[in-house]
């Protein structure tokens, strides 16, 4: 643990929000286009119709505010769900909310022929909803209701079903693979402000509510039983808890597409920073989340040059060598 | 020294699925004393202390906890009279026994009240009856099997219940640490008359430790009572389908099992 007491968490907060600030002025500023501070300012305060203004705020500007509002969410739904499921590889992926939303989508595209970015939205938040809740009943039927163990496996058969799925639609009609392929893979360009500005009540309802669940989640880390014995009402929370990674992890894949591997990695990285007490975990984890993906969200310009790499691909990136190590770490122990 | 009962069953039927394990069971568990279940593997005596806990819900009857029907009271209100502890728990990878004995208090707050005082002082009293201060800022994760334990009770203790259930407190600990956390529980019998309910395995420590046994067969309860008084070969034979001699516990006077079986026998042309 990094930070020990409470007044050195109160600063690392404060540092952390000041460098979520810096680093989203970074992604208005730098890019293939280039801009100046001077002109990211001046087009805020004297907008004077040029192409860089216009470039700063139609397309950097949301483009950073999506980067850090999908970076926040999907950490804390990682947090969230790794407490869930006690299982330190679980992220948004495990409740098959990814594949929900991709297969949601590729529906929308071959049945019903929307290629709409902004109608993307709304058809992926309803595909990550609908397989999230056919993850939680199928998790919850049994004796002892929901359990980690059925949750899991439930979240990876869903997965795999419907990954299968949009396989096989995107196999049958070649259209819908070329407007699609790009969603899938993940990205926070291209998207208008109102894309965010859509799905935001969600997410900021999803923040709010999983501070206030904080305390309830340290409870429910102690395993079921005790925290039944200590008088918390164990299924209201895991319910709750669900529908909050349904509004993070659904709002932030309907705007972005699935982005992996962030909702693994962030929470590992925030526990080694700030201990294990959720009070705290929780919001340095979607302050140090929106920082991640900003980041690699500006990697991802730098890379190929003048082309992008897919947001997506960066945090498998990074990723990757994370879920390895954390995998082995567990193994050693 | 009994004044009235601390929880009571009335025509509890527990099960899993169709399996009935406890049958239409009415049992009185006295206040202030220290209650002990036994019974062979799968009789049904954990299951039995988890419905109490209210861990499990009954197929049909119920418990009374100090009069009240248990399903009745918030499960708040059930966490400020009676703490379990369950078998093996297990603490998430770094939490200090400082924060696991906090969580104790949980019951006690709320939205509006978060932190008081009295919370710092069970707390910290919690702490001192178990040993544990010196080990506070400690990981439960880092500490011996008999550490562990009494970090454990130090978080039910912090709870400030009248009732305690346990459920085989002493697994997994060698005989020295389970001595200690039987002794720790005797005492704060003994010292705050707090009403103890555990199930524990081994026969003779329970016939020590325990004012009241309640032995637990076929759905039923088979005997309860004092060990001096319920505790014999018959008993056991029943019970556990076991052959043994009870004999008198040199040290304390309690009865004392010693089962038949094989074996190396060194006593001078006595071939069992």
């Amino acid at each position: 643990m990094l930070l020990k007491t409470n007044s050195l968490r109160w600063a690392g907060l404060f540092l952390a929000l000041l460098l979520l600030l810096v680093l989203m002025s970074f992604s208005i500023v730098y890019g293939y286009t280039d801009t100046t501070w001077k002109m990211a300012i001046d087009a805020f305060t004297q907008f004077d119709g040029s192409n860089e203004h216009i470039i700063i705020q139609s397309v950097r500007l949301p483009r950073a505010l999506i980067a850090a509002a999908v970076g926040a969410s999907l950490a804390i739904a990682g947090v969230l769900l790794q407490t869930l499921t006690k299982n330190p590889l679980a992220a948004p992926e495990i409740f098959g909310i990814n594949a929900g939303a991709g297969f949601a989508v590729v529906i929308a595209v071959s049945l019903f022929s929307i290629s709409n970015l902004q109608f993307f939205t709304w058809v992926s938040f309803l595909g990550a909803a609908v397989s999230f809740i056919f993850v939680y009943i199928i998790g919850s039927i049994g004796r002892e209701g929901l359990t980690p163990m059925k949750l899991t496996l439930a979240g990876a058969a869903m997965s795999a079903m419907f990954a299968s799925m949009t396989q096989g639609f995107l196999v049958i009609n070649e259209t819908a693979l070329e407007q699609v392929l790009f969603w899938l893979a993940g990205s926070v360009s291209g998207r208008k402000l109102e894309t965010l500005t859509a799905v935001l009540p969600y997410l900021a309802a999803g923040w709010i509510f999983s501070l206030l669940i904080a305390g309830k989640m340290n409870v429910l880390s102690m395993g079921e039983d005790v925290a039944k014995g200590l008088g918390l009402k164990t299924g209201m929370l895991k319910l709750g808890a669900g529908i909050i990674i349904v509004l993070l992890s659904g709002g932030a894949v309907a705007v972005a597409g699935p982005i992996g591997f962030l909702g693994i990695v962030i929470p590992h990285l925030t526990r080694a920073v700030v201990g294990i007490d959720h009070r705290w975990v929780i919001p340095f984890a979607g302050l140090l989340g929106g920082m991640l993906l900003l980041v690699a969200d500006i990697a991802a310009r730098y890379i190929i040059m003048p082309q992008e790499v897919p947001v997506g691909v960066m945090t498998a990136v990074i990723g990757t060598p994370f879920f390895v190590y954390i995998a082995r770490r567990g193994f050693n122990q | 020294m009994t004044a009235g009962q601390a929880i009571a069953t009335k025509d509890l039927t527990l099960s899993y699925g169709d399996t009935i394990i406890i049958n239409e069971l009415n049992l009185e568990i006295p206040k202030g004393e220290i209650t002990v279940f036994i019974g062979g593997n799968g009789c049904g005596k954990s299951t039995l202390l988890r419905s109490i806990a209210r861990l499990l819900k009954p197929k049909s009857g119920g418990v009374l906890l100090e009069g009240e029907a248990i399903a009745r009271l918030s499960t708040k209100d059930v966490a400020r009279k009676m703490a379990i502890l369950p078998q093996s728990p297990a603490a998430p990878e770094g939490l200090t026994v400082l924060q696991l004995v906090k969580q104790g208090r949980y019951p006690y707050q709320t939205w509006l009240k978060q932190w008081s005082t009295e919370d710092e002082l069970k707390v910290r009293n919690a702490l001192k009856a178990t040993g544990m201060e010196g080990l506070k800022d400690r990981t439960v994760d880092s500490l011996s099997g008999g550490q562990r334990q009494r970090a454990w009770i130090a978080m039910t203790l912090a709870q400030d219940t009248d009732t305690i259930l346990l459920d085989e407190p002493t697994t997994y600990l060698d005989m020295t640490h389970q001595i200690e956390i039987l002794d720790l529980l005797f005492e704060l019998n003994e010292k705050e008359q707090r009403t103890i309910v555990m199930v524990l395995h081994d026969l003779n420590l329970a016939c020590r430790y325990a004012h009241n046994i309640v032995a637990i067969k076929d759905q039923k309860v088979f005997a309860q009572g004092k060990p001096e008084h319920v505790i014999n070969c018959g008993l056991v034979k029943n019970v556990f389908g076991m052959d043994c001699e009870v004999t008198i516990d040199p040290l304390f006077g309690t009865p004392l099992c010693i089962p038949y079986g094989k074996g190396r026998c060194i006593l001078k042309g006595q071939g069992l």
